[in-house]
């Protein structure tokens, strides 16, 4: 069955890798999977979006409007961002951790951290809402935020895939040395869910 | 056969691997860097591949050995092709022996490109054939088979992909890569020599190809009816992907006319599209290519809306929603009006220099040292350090394309001279075609200060090596070209080189090089954050901060925003200890610690 999903978040903080291991993960179990992703100007620090549509031979890379079944949202105003996307009945796993855009520092715009909270817990009524920076720097590398998501998706089961499925991707996408600080990101972000879910 | 899931550059490169390439060459641009880059990871044995100097050179480089009959490839991006152009038009008199494909991505949006020019146009310009792949996996089908047909016809082919086909993914079964077969070899022969008659004969020549190649396209897969109703509908690259899924979610009865060479159109599966539909909805992103071959030939028998008629926007991307939208109101069917939830307002976030960029203090600094001139314009150029311009550095009055800043300048200091015309240039760029212009400067004697960022990479596409980091595409030692060597060279009598961390120092330096009389420069040398590991120390900001907020408001760095209290707090993640906020503090709360996170 055709299933998309959207990650939300800023340049830098690491939507592609956790693409990648999505729709390698769909592929090894032998669905046809499409992806659009944002590269080039926008990864410096810029709002990103990675589009992952499963089961989707004939079907446009990118999600469309109100066609997401799961969003994995990285950042907070950019899970909001995407609001518009989100299927009815949609699931997710929101990173509470706001990242305030320079822009707004310097009096450009508004940043509604309250309001895009309540927001998505209105739209996504079983999501998973967690501060994931904690939680990665607990795993030890602050940059591990990606598997912290990833985790606390296959944890609460938002994401269709087991532990074993995920685990068996990384060993082959992630580089031997940033192996063991990923997979400890993974069980710290499944744990997470687990009390959100309790 | 092999199973994964590929990047559409990704599947280009493996389908010219397949198709037995031996030499590739490219100027990194997104969207097409990644291309080169997946040959650089496969290191194919026999399989030359180089980042040049600039699109032109590829180009030259891919035409060289097609003539002496091994297959080559060269890639960039869309505006890379307008530097490529002067050798590309010519060589399609001149013809190649060995398959030539010259992979063009296109960036319809545009998301990283200063525009939304049309590569099928292009090629139809320089009348040579053009794929327009729809997906990474025909992406990977269609450069093999462009490789066939160069060889059939004797000229180079284009590959076209766009943005959403090179930076999407998609299950691809790949199969092992074909070691290259012996090459034939250069034969020389008059024919490889332009000149004013072998130019009108060879025009003629190739005019009468396109008939052919037209006719050889109507047999190619990528070229296909989906036969249906009377409404027709043509698509070319993406906007076939989009179609098929409005076509099935909504059960849409029409005729598809899928073009994977837009031109020369497949003649014959054109007519018959034509002849058994009432009417035409084209589907195509950037120009009207498929559109207006479909008018001339349809010659007002079959009435053709597309852009021209106004049912499609002639700008931007296409999306689902564009396709839909468009579909629906060609077939006259009503929309269900989907309610649109009520949003608050979010935040603009666009793309900024990262923390501890360099580009920032020399920004800064060129900014304070320039401030008692009368009047300064600041010409930029292509790469991280046009993302100067936004607030508070506003340091990019102008940028048009690559190498442009300085010779700009000097036309903006002719106009006014009085002015101070100061140009930024990237290293990457400056090599790219950055030199012809300083050696105008200096032959004109145009009092201009040309400022080098020298980062040490081609830091926005991704850190490739460029001739004067020292290194080739696939990391073997070159031969470091030098910069302050080449500016000497070129007969700049004034040339400076700063650490842009050195804050003092740097401010003098510039200051020295506005007011020197004659093209000056100072090149701002230090490395791209992403090329250094990130120092044990970070700046923190301590209680005598008193939230005067100068830091943020001079600087705009993304590690600092200004917290509950009202003082300044700087994200450790993100910080490098690049120090030039302690020297724009006016109470010196902001020191070194040592790295918590």
């Amino acid at each position: 069955m055709r299933k998309s999903v959207i990650i939300a978040g800023v340049g830098g903080q690491g939507t592609l890798l956790a693409s990648k291991i999505i729709s390698e993960a769909a592929c090894a179990r032998g669905l046809f999977v499409r992806t659009s992703e944002t590269i080039g100007m926008a990864q410096r620090g810029g709002s990103v979006s990675s589009h992952i549509r499963i089961d989707a031979k004939d079907a446009s890379p990118v999600v469309p409007s109100g066609h997401a079944d799961i969003i994995l949202g990285f950042e907070l105003a950019e899970a909001a961002r995407q609001i518009p996307r989100l299927a009815a009945g949609a699931s997710g796993v929101v990173n509470m951790d706001c990242i305030v855009p320079t822009n707004v520092a310097l009096r450009q715009g508004v940043y509604l951290c309250d309001e895009y909270l309540s927001i998505l817990r209105e739209r996504l009524p079983g999501g998973i809402f967690i501060n994931g920076a904690p939680i990665a720097l607990e795993a030890g590398d602050a940059r591990t935020l990606n598997m912290v998501i990833l985790g606390a998706g296959i944890g609460s089961g938002v994401l269709p895939f087991t532990e074993d499925e995920v685990r068996r991707v990384m060993r082959r996408c992630i580089r031997g040395g940033m192996l063991s600080v990923n997979e400890r990101a993974l069980e710290l972000g499944m744990e997470a869910a687990a009390r959100e879910c309790r | 056969m092999d199973r994964r899931v590929c990047m559409g550059n990704e599947a280009i490169a493996l389908g010219a691997l397949k198709a037995g390439v031996t030499v590739v060459a490219g100027y990194p641009g997104t969207p097409s860097t990644e291309i080169i880059e997946t040959f650089v990871r496969e290191k194919a044995p026999n399989v030359k591949v180089q980042w040049s100097t600039n699109e032109k050179a590829a180009l030259e480089v891919a035409a060289g050995a097609a003539y002496a009959g091994a297959r080559s490839m060269a890639t960039m991006k869309q505006v890379g092709l307008n530097v490529a152009a002067d050798p590309l038009m010519s060589l399609s008199y001149i013809g190649i022996n060995g398959g030539m494909v010259v992979a063009v991505a296109d960036d319809p949006g545009p998301w990283s490109s200063q525009t939304e020019q049309d590569t099928r146009h292009f090629a139809k310009y320089a009348n040579l054939p053009v794929f327009d792949p729809s997906s990474p996996e025909e992406a990977y089908e269609m450069v093999q088979a462009a490789f066939d047909i160069s060889e059939e016809f004797g000229i180079p082919v284009m590959l076209r992909p766009t943005t959403r086909v090179c930076h999407a993914s998609a299950e691809v079964m790949t199969e092992e890569a074909q070691s290259p077969g012996p090459i034939s070899g250069f034969q020389k022969k008059p024919d490889w020599t332009i000149f004013p008659a072998l130019s009108y004969k060879k025009h003629g020549e190739l005019e009468a190809k396109q008939e052919k190649i037209a006719r050889r396209f109507d047999s190619l897969v990528f070229n296909s009816l989906i036969a249906g109703g009377r409404r027709g509908v043509a698509v070319s690259g993406i906007s076939y992907l989009y179609a098929r899924e409005v076509i099935e979610e909504f059960g849409l009865d029409v005729t598809l006319f899928k073009v994977g060479t837009p031109y020369p159109m497949p003649k014959d599966m054109a007519e018959k599209f034509l002849s058994g539909v009432e009417s035409v909805l084209v589907l195509e992103e950037l120009d009207p290519v498929v559109e207006e071959e479909l008018l001339l030939m349809s010659f007002g028998r079959v009435p053709i809306f597309g852009k021209r008629t106004g049912h499609l926007p002639p700008n931007g991307e296409y999306s689902y929603e564009i396709v839909r939208d468009a579909l629906f109101s060609y077939l006259g069917i009503d929309a269900q009006k989907t309610e649109q939830p009520f949003m608050p307002e979010l935040p603009k976030r666009p793309p900024v220099l990262c923390a501890g960029c360099p580009h920032r203090a020399s920004f800064y600094e060129v900014k304070a040292a320039s401030k008692n001139a009368n009047k300064v314009i600041y010409c930029g150029d292509i790469g991280c350090y046009t993302l100067g311009n936004a607030a508070p550095l506003n340091m990019v009055d102008t940028c048009l394309c690559m190498g442009a800043g300085i010779t700009l300048a000097q036309g903006l200091k002719l106009a006014e001279p009085d002015s101070k015309c100061i140009a930024f240039i990237g290293d990457s760029t400056f090599f790219h075609t950055g030199i012809p212009g300083v050696i105008n400067a200096v032959y004109q004697n145009t009092d201009i200060t040309l400022v080098v960022l020298d980062n040490h990479t081609t830091a926005m596409t991704g850190h490739q090596p460029h001739p004067g980091t020292g290194r080739t595409a696939t990391g073997e030692p070159a031969k470091a070209l030098s910069i302050e060597a080449i500016l000497a060279a070129c007969g700049v009598e004034h040339i400076a080189v700063v650490n842009p961390f050195d804050y003092e120092k740097a401010v003098d330096a510039f200051r020295e090089a506005i007011d020197f009389s004659g093209p000056s420069a100072v090149i701002a040398r230090a490395p791209c954050i992403f090329q250094t590991k990130k120092p044990a120390t970070v700046r923190r900001v301590n209680d005598s901060c008193i939230g005067c907020l100068k830091c943020i408001k001079q600087l705009g760095c993304p590690a600092m925003t200004p917290g509950e209290s009202g003082k300044v707090t700087i994200d450790e993640s993100l910080c490098t200890d690049c120090a030039l906020c302690s020297n724009v503090c006016p109470v010196g709360a902001i020191k070194r610690s040592g790295r918590d996170a």
